[in-house]
């Protein structure tokens, strides 16, 4: 065991930190035009899609290197390293193993260059965790599919040029993980429609989406017909080190433990509360095992070891400190722990507020507790399937 | 950066899980803690000859030399078993020669240690309840001849395997350590629920103590020395959860009810998948917390109280669990589950609990 990172791995920390004194201006100094240089200047390092392969336009990055270029954005609370979230976690890894030369000369270098937006089109009103079991349909006539049917809960829909889009090409199947397709699908194509709902945070970042006739060219298929499962669940197989997450997990901490020191309650120093303070020591453990679990999982992976489901577990970490974090600073500040940017009484500008009603974006989506425990029981411990 | 295993550690954890699955399965476990001392002589003796009991002593007192991340395969697997031989206390009582002994008691006692003829444990509090040097109430009188003690120090683990004692006290006020044959004090083994954890109260009776066998101890080894048995407590805490879970979880898959495994059912998956959860994340810490006992000292208290603070609940929780689960055959006697909810009550306190872990972490976190 050691932590000691080699003189490149060094020589490369120094180098992120380099540039981000030199080119992140502290967030009351961003001006309009600071995202769009702030892109083009991680582009021109090659650290959008850093892992991706060189010859898709990616830097061929380490393992290690990668955590230590999330560890380093996280503490600097840079802005993402591409305007597409969806397009660098899931649409971009897709292609490039299952595209077409076509498409992969189309799509990729317009994800690594933030020009493109994509969302993901895998829920439906009625198969959210079961996504197998997807209803929306596609017909395959001579040059193009016809699909019909709706999608939900599809972040950044409402501002996404493109969409990954999961249909059903044949319904009269064995298993309900064959038929599905893979589809990729500019958003101004004719019969979308892009409904936003608004979330209880007050936030109208999620859609719903119907398709009413859209016609889809056969060269947008991604993968074989009925293969679209095959290439999700690889896509969401391409699981990255959760270091990143950890590092804003233990600023979190950090603002709560400040919180704390000047917040009184009933009367005394809410630092003085012995019940204040444990609360505060099971969430600094819990988020130091994140840390942990993911340096070991890490290490497996660098040795070449296929990891099984162990991602889950810190998956399920997170879950929990999320909603807790954000409510303990909400219960510890009584009434004003409620109120919402803008208003005289918020505390800390209202983000803690906003945070307890936030965490449904990262403990549902990718998958919700329950399911991350089947994953568990199922693939680890071998527990017989539902 | 490498968060992980070498080949030869690997190959280790090997060896103890052979050895352990020959020489002290369950069976064998049940019979050596009916007797009234859980010792098996020749078992501790291949422990010694593979180099086990010497793994953390330099090779210049007839050690392996190794460090504690090492020590700690051991210790997993071991606990994995619930081997009942004192081979934690050995390994702690060791640490404390090596932090507190002299050059010459070094060379006088490490070799015949690390080589299985002395079998040691250590005896620090007398509030067995209070982490702290003022828990050491038992005194000794200075005399012309050396140190006389009378008194009992409560509760001294593994006491009745072992050939010496090494006795926290204190003299003129101040704390010292002192090593004492087991055969020049009297012994009344205590009852505990965790007969593989076995202890004894240990009397004397105006025991003269030569100073050639008085160690010097501070506050700060002292807390050294908790913080160690805490690291040697949660690794066998890590290898005894597993067990536990493992065999809850194949249980979950035979047992049959109402036409299913039980395990199909998410009430049961779910608290599998929590438990496996928590023995990860508490695992992780305390591999942390070994590395830092040799690699980086100062994170000991820190990284520690992760992994005792996490664990003590954790480990009790999947102890009720893993009997809970397996409904009325894992409260029968016959059935091995129940041992492992024993050690998890064993484990909970035994060098800090979790309040006291978890203060320590908020303190140190700058609270």
């Amino acid at each position: 065991m050691d932590f000691e990172l080699t003189e490149t791995e060094q020589a490369f920390r120094e180098e992120v930190r380099n540039f981000l004194e030199e080119h992140l201006p502290p967030k009351d100094q961003r001006g309009p035009g600071f995202l769009g240089s702030w892109l083009e200047k991680v582009r021109e390092r090659g650290w959008v899609g850093f892992s991706w392969p060189a010859e898709f336009g990616g830097s061929d990055g380490g393992l290690i290197e990668q955590a230590i270029l999330k560890e380093e954005m996280a503490l600097a609370k840079a802005p993402p390293l591409g305007s597409s979230f969806m397009g660098l976690a899931w649409v971009g890894p897709g292609i490039m193993r299952y595209g077409t030369q076509e498409q992969k000369q189309r799509f990729i270098p317009d994800i690594l260059d933030s020009k493109v937006i994509w969302c993901t089109g895998y829920s439906e009103p009625n198969h959210g965790s079961d996504l197998a079991a997807i209803q929306c349909k596609a017909v395959k006539t001579v040059d193009h599919y016809l699909v019909n049917g709706q999608k939900i809960w599809t972040s950044g829909a409402p501002w996404a040029q493109w969409i990954i889009l999961l249909v059903r090409t044949q319904f009269d199947v064995e298993v309900k993980h064959q038929g599905i397709t893979c589809l990729l699908v500019p958003m101004d194509s004719p019969g979308i429609e892009v409904r936003p709902i608004e979330n209880m945070a007050g936030d109208r970042h999620f859609a719903e989406i119907f398709f009413t006739d859209v016609k889809v060219p056969i060269e947008n298929r991604l993968g074989e017909e009925g293969d679209g499962w095959q290439v999700t669940v690889s896509a969401l197989a391409n699981e990255r080190s959760s270091i990143g997450e950890v590092t804003q997990m233990f600023e979190t901490l950090d603002r709560l433990k400040t919180l704390v020191k000047q917040t009184t309650r009933q009367g005394k120093p809410a630092s003085e509360d012995p019940l204040v303070l444990r609360r505060l020591a099971v969430f600094e453990t819990r988020i130091a095992a994140m840390k942990y679990n993911g340096l070991r999982y890490l290490t497996r992976q660098i040795k070449g070891e296929p990891l099984s489901s162990e991602t889950s577990v810190n998956k399920l970490l997170r879950a929990s400190l999320e909603i807790e974090m954000a409510d303990f600073a909400i219960e510890l500040s009584g009434p004003a722990g409620l109120e919402l940017r803008g208003s005289d009484h918020a505390v800390d500008g209202g983000s803690w507020a906003k945070s307890s009603l936030n965490w449904p974006n990262v403990v549902i989506g990718g998958g919700t507790p329950n399911i991350q425990r089947n994953i568990i029981s199922e693939r680890i411990l071998g527990q017989p399937k539902d | 950066m490498n968060f992980g295993f070498s080949e030869e550690q690997n190959l280790l954890r090997e060896q103890v899980l052979r050895l352990m699955h020959e020489h002290c399965p369950m069976p064998r476990v049940r019979e050596l803690i009916a007797s009234d001392n859980p010792f098996a002589a020749q078992l501790w003796q291949q422990m010694a000859d593979l180099g086990w009991l010497g793994l953390i002593t330099p090779q210049e007192y007839g050690g392996v030399g190794l460090k504690w991340v090492d020590v700690t395969v051991v210790l997993e697997e071991t606990g994995r078993g619930l081997c009942p031989l004192p081979f934690a206390s050995h390994l702690l009582a060791t640490a404390t020669v090596l932090r507190c002994g002299s050059p010459s008691q070094r060379s006088r006692w490490l070799p015949a240690m690390a080589a299985g003829h002395a079998v040691c444990t250590l005896a620090l509090c007398d509030d067995g309840n209070w982490l702290h040097p003022d828990a050491v109430t038992l005194t000794g009188q200075r005399t012309t001849d050396g140190v006389r003690i009378s008194g009992t120090k409560p509760l001294v683990g593994d006491a009745k395997a072992c050939d010496y004692l090494i006795v926290a006290l204190r003299i003129d006020g101040k704390l010292a350590l002192a090593g004492v044959a087991t055969d020049s004090v009297s012994l009344t083994a205590a009852n505990g629920l965790d007969a593989t954890k076995p202890a004894a109260d240990v009397h004397f009776d105006n025991l003269l103590i030569s100073d050639d066998d008085l160690l010097p101890l501070d506050d700060a080894d002292f807390h050294y020395l908790c913080d160690l048995g805490a690291v040697i407590t949660t690794a066998e805490m890590v290898g005894a959860a597993e067990a536990a879970l493992q065999m809850t979880s194949e249980y979950a898959k035979e047992r049959i009810q109402f036409g299913k495994p039980i395990g199909q059912y998410q009430g049961v998956k779910h608290r599998l998948a929590d438990m496996f959860v928590d023995i990860e994340s508490f695992k992780s810490l305390l591999y942390y917390a070994a590395w830092t006992v040799d690699d980086a000292p100062d994170e000991l208290p820190k990284a520690i109280s992760y992994a005792k603070g996490y664990a003590a609940d954790a480990f009790a929780q999947v102890g009720i669990d893993a009997v809970g689960l397996h409904g009325a055959i894992g409260f029968t006697a016959e059935y091995d589950v129940q041992m492992y909810l024993k050690r998890s009550k064993w484990a909970r306190p035994a060098y800090g609990d979790s309040d006291y872990h978890l203060e320590r972490v908020a303190t140190l976190g700058g609270m």
